[in-house]
């Protein structure tokens, strides 16, 4: 047989599925290894989203998606950011962040092109660079500084094949916000190298420590910047697939065209279910967020008391602690862990070589599962230290 | 401090120290304040939400009803000696002033249908001023105290994701 396509092929399966394997025959887990909200979405948007069913609402929308949609997002973001996108072009709904960021990298990059992607991050960012023909050029951050990511160290890595930045914040899985002057000098090394910015930011409302900065608000950044955002985490609603791209009309128009070509549209009943999150959910929102916030800090003050360095997780819904103390490597700890305590974390080299020394747990877990869950780890720890 | 009354509102098990935790406060403000709350009556007791239908199950037979009643005020008091003295009775759970057709509306529990209407007849439709009284029996129970009654939707998530 004929060889297959050699980038893909060369590309390692997710480090999660394995977990997920073994995981899903055992009785009895907790699982922190989820990443995804427990909460189900709001049943006022389900219900919209049953409206939109028993109405007939089962056709395609627009290649760009909902007007009505593109609207919300639109006054969201100059709203609450002060990002200004012009609904008619410079706004696209897509099938989640996932296919947004796939979209973008390919809008961006020419073969051979390298994009920096500072480390530990998603599991798909550096699958998403190489399929779209890219090259990711990894950059470490650490935990002794909360992942922040440094532009220097950035600079560093620049060549002259560098093209983007890949940026998530609030970050899966370190749970880590970068902060505005951060990201600021990134943006001023960006107009330096005349770089685009990828910005990911699905986690933008998950924030408790401080402001969500968007970057696309960024004095200089509009031009260069792809902002990605969606439903799936502040909405609870991973399985509708529904996201957006903001960026300005040459990027939006050309993501619209892959769009068109490949996905056609958003599932329209997501998208009618989207528009009453952004209408009428916004207390079930700032709700969910109350609850993470209850249970991050009860999470990350067990981990600690049980005398594990975890940095403190501003955003999201993961705490990202290292288990250096154990003396183990983070795919012993956590499979022993599996096996012997009954509790699912992902270890943290999957997210990157940084990530080593670090187990991410997941904290969108019912709050006595959550204490259960600490108590295992001490026991764990017991017999390990 | 209005969180820690919706937390103990949602669950009030919750120790000082996990509220402690939760809220940012120091543990000893979280106990003082609870303290004082019970002692001027803003917490007035703390309840479960138990779902009748199913203890009945065990052979409990509790029923509610809902009780409107239509009372004619006097001067100086309005409806108010009428619902306090409706309140004494420990079958009443609850007792409400209402606009529309009627200006009372009641919660009465007793053991079995016999028990509450009695009491309707003989205790609350004899009370001065009471001029009428309509009775809805609850038939079946889908949410009190903001806790639905339906069982709980199971967790379809994977257990690993990315």
């Amino acid at each position: 047989m004929r060889e297959l396509n050699g980038v893909i092929a060369a590309c390692p399966p997710s480090g999660i599925r394995r977990f997920f394997d073994i995981a899903a025959e055992m009785d009895d887990v907790i699982s922190l290894g989820v990443g995804e909200p427990d909460f189900v979405t709001p049943w006022r948007v389900r219900e919209a989203g049953i409206y939109a069913l028993e109405h007939g609402y089962t056709t395609y929308t627009s290649n760009a998606g909902l007007p009505a949609l593109r609207r919300l997002i639109c006054a969201d973001l100059a709203q609450r950011y002060g990002a200004h996108y012009a609904w008619d072009g410079e706004c696209l709904i897509t099938t989640g962040v996932s296919e947004g960021l796939d979209l973008a990298l390919r809008v961006l990059l020419n073969p051979g092109d390298e994009v920096i992607v500072p480390e530990p991050c998603y599991v798909a960012y550096e699958p998403c660079v190489r399929f779209a023909g890219g090259i990711p050029v990894r950059v470490a951050t650490s935990w002794e500084d909360d992942f922040a990511v440094h532009p220097a160290a950035v600079a560093a890595a620049v060549t002259a094949r560098t093209k983007a930045v890949l940026i998530g914040s609030p970050a899966n899985p370190t749970g880590a916000v970068q902060p505005r002057a951060s990201l600021e000098a990134l943006m001023a090394l960006a107009e330096e190298h005349d770089l685009y910015l990828v910005s990911d930011e699905i986690y933008d409302r998950l924030t408790y420590t401080g402001a969500h900065t968007c970057l696309g608000a960024l004095p200089g950044a509009r031009e260069r910047t792809v902002v990605l955002g969606g439903f799936s985490k502040a909405h609870a609603m991973t399985g509708w697939r529904v996201g957006w791209i903001c960026a300005p009309a040459r990027i939006a128009e050309l993501c619209v065209r892959v769009h068109q070509y490949t996905m056609l549209c958003a599932p329209h009943v997501s998208q009618i279910a989207a528009v009453e999150a952004l209408e009428h959910a916004e207390g079930d929102v700032t709700a969910m967020v109350a609850d993470y916030d209850r249970r991050r800090r009860v999470f990350v003050k067990g981990l600690r008391e049980l005398g594990l360095e975890c940095p403190e997780p501003a955003g999201a819904f993961y705490a990202f602690p290292s288990i250096r103390r154990s003396g183990l490597d983070s795919q012993t700890f956590a499979e022993r862990l599996l096996h012997e305590q009954r509790v699912a974390v992902v270890p943290g080299d999957v997210f990157g070589p940084s990530g080593d020394g670090h187990v991410r747990c997941s904290y969108a877990t019912a709050l006595p599962l959550l204490e259960e869950a600490v108590e295992r780890i001490g026991r764990f720890l017991a017999t390990v230290a | 401090m209005r969180v820690i009354l919706e937390l103990l509102e949602r669950d009030a098990h919750l120790s000082h120290n996990t509220i402690a935790t939760m809220t940012g406060l120091p543990v000893e403000q979280v106990a003082a304040q609870v303290a004082a709350w019970e002692a001027s009556g803003v917490i007035r007791r703390y309840t479960a939400v138990v779902d009748w239908d199913r203890a009945s199950a065990d052979g409990d037979d509790t029923v509610t009803a809902f009780i409107d009643v239509s009372v004619a005020p006097a001067r100086g008091v309005g409806f108010d000696d009428v619902a306090l003295r409706i309140s004494r009775f420990p079958e009443v759970r609850s007792v409400y002033l209402v606009s529309g057709g009627h200006d009372l509306r009641c919660t009465v529990t007793g053991d079995g249908l016999r028990a509450v209407s009695d009491f309707v007849a003989q205790k609350l439709s004899t009370i001065d001023r009471v001029q009428a009284t309509a009775t809805h029996f609850v038939l079946k129970a889908y949410k009190r105290g903001g806790v639905a009654f339906v069982d709980t939707e199971p967790d379809h998530r994977l257990p690993v994701t990315p």
